[in-house]
């Protein structure tokens, strides 16, 4: 795949209001991702203090997407792109809105870390939830480096490895589920790490719809509500 | 409700989920262009052109200026005669009937072919002479007749309402647009079964444009219509199929929705984004 496919215009000024909106997109996508990682770090340690900054970061990521869209907007009224172009807009307003969705959920772990550290003093390492945790940035990590590249190669393994947070999600919630019931005084912290592990899944999602996004915009197939099989075949073949 | 109630009411996806431009499929050919290959003298402009024309569509010509796409819509109806140098081979078959056949009167297809070009080009008569002038020629002179077709041809080109007070008045004196609209009153008098248009609105104002425009949209209704034109944007919007050409060839062609989305053939997206190849 042609990595400059952004390139290449008569025009040299649509070049450069579509590199814009490629960088700033990476930006965002850069910030999302830091979010992420300092939202898990705050809940596994009860660093309130960058629990906080998490919360606060979600501002610039909400900033960062209303301005790339109105670029995108901008782009449609006045150049009416084709082709790859108008599927490069297309896309990029899909995937802002995931991220802007992955940085929420970034908030609200950051906000049940407040939680967590302010019901009991002593730290908890929440060891169950790390290697999920792990899996889910690469997945998210990725997803926006296959965005950047603006290839579809990886787009197996990230589907892959969802497989794989599907099951560890899975028995991460036997695991709290008998917590609770060996004893109900675990029940205030096991509700939060729950909501936590939902959030860390759901963030593996938006990966996967990153993804799907991503082939429409090299393919120019909707690929949306096809099984895991049928992708990747999709993703394979012509 | 009953589930079988919710059964009987269940809507028609299938008419839902069609949007306005999707086509129908199987549209009946109407034009069938076959291994046609066109020379200028020695130059060659058209390279084994292979082309079905749907009947009752519009389907648009793009390219860069010279790729021969004028030149592929001006024979359809042998407007190519004229240029001595001009030599073709293949077939270009109007109803499974070859054109170019030595039986066929080169007149009578241009009454069943009409044709627009990018100047309008008014004859210095009256509104009424020029729409009328078609069924004139062919000897038609019945008052009755000639008042009811000229009607007719001017509300199907949109003008009947701006122009039935001042029908008596020389054409010259219309502003281009209307011009135009004229023009394409005085082809569609004859009822033709094509209309070929090459650059329609390529002098007109966007208002007068976008009138050129409905006018089509309603025209394909009864016509099959081929449009050359420069504006892709406008390609886009009035035409249900799309042909890029590129140095006399036939790169691709296809539903303009599919076209102008996502193309097959690198050249093809290279001149509808803008890029140089």
């Amino acid at each position: 795949m042609d990595s400059n496919k952004i390139g290449h215009h008569i025009s040299g000024q649509f070049n450069k209001e579509l590199e814009d909106i490629r960088n700033k997109v990476l930006t965002m996508g850069g910030l999302v991702e830091q979010q992420v990682e300092l939202a898990m770090q705050a809940f596994s340690t009860g660093d309130i203090e960058m629990a906080e900054l998490v919360i606060k970061q979600d501002n610039q990521v909400d900033a960062l997407e209303v301005s790339i869209d109105r670029e995108c907007t901008q782009i449609l009224a006045l150049r009416q792109p084709a082709a790859f172009d108008l599927r490069l807009l297309l896309t990029v307003i899909k995937v802002i809105n995931e991220l802007e969705i992955v940085g929420d959920l970034a908030e609200r772990i950051a906000k049940l870390a407040i939680q967590s550290a302010d019901s009991d003093g002593k730290i908890d390492q929440y060891y169950e939830i790390q290697h999920m945790s792990n899996l889910v940035k690469d997945m998210l990590h990725r997803a926006l480096d296959a965005f950047a590249r603006m290839s579809i190669e990886d787009v197996p393994t990230i589907t892959g490895l969802d497989d794989n947070v599907d099951r560890e999600y899975a028995s991460i919630i036997r695991q709290l589920i008998t917590h609770m019931m060996e004893d109900p005084r675990n029940i205030t912290r096991t509700i939060n790490v729950l909501w936590t592990v939902r959030a860390m899944e759901r963030i593996g999602d938006h990966a996967c719809y990153i993804c799907e996004h991503l082939i429409y915009m090299v393919k120019g197939e909707a690929v949306r509500h096809l099984s895991r099989e049928e992708l990747e075949k999709r993703v394979k073949g012509g | 409700m009953t589930t079988q109630q919710a059964r009987t009411h269940a809507i028609d996806m299938k008419s839902i989920l069609r949007g306005p431009r999707d086509q129908e499929e199987n549209s009946e050919v109407c034009i069938k262009v076959e291994n046609l290959n066109l020379f200028y003298g020695e130059k060659q402009a058209l390279h084994n052109i292979n082309m079905d024309i749907p009947k009752q569509k519009v389907t648009a010509y793009i390219g860069p200026s010279g790729c021969g796409k004028s030149t592929l819509l001006r024979c359809i109806n042998r407007m190519n005669d004229l240029v001595d140098s001009a030599r073709i081979e293949g077939r270009i078959l109007l109803d499974e009937e070859n054109i170019y056949d030595k039986s066929v009167n080169v007149a009578s297809l241009r009454r069943r072919v009409g044709m627009v070009f990018q100047k309008p080009n008014p004859f210095p008569k009256t509104i009424f002479e020029n729409v009328a002038y078609g069924l004139r020629i062919q000897g038609i002179n019945d008052k009755r007749t000639l008042e009811e077709t000229v009607e007719k041809a001017l509300r199907g080109a949109a003008l009947w309402d701006e122009m039935k007070d001042r029908l008596n008045d020389n054409a010259l004196g219309m502003s281009g647009g209307q011009q135009q609209r004229l023009v394409i009153a005085r082809a569609i008098a004859i009822e033709p079964e094509v209309l070929l248009l090459d650059e329609p609105a390529s002098a007109l104002d966007p208002i007068s444009t976008l009138k050129i425009e409905e006018l089509i949209n309603e025209l394909k209704e009864h016509y099959t219509i081929v449009i050359v034109t420069h504006n892709m944007q406008q390609a886009a919007r009035v035409s249900d199929y799309t042909a890029f050409m590129y140095m006399g060839e036939l790169i691709e062609m296809g539903t303009t929705s599919e076209l102008f989305t996502n193309p097959r053939k690198k050249q093809t997206e290279d001149y509808i984004t803008g890029r140089y190849g």
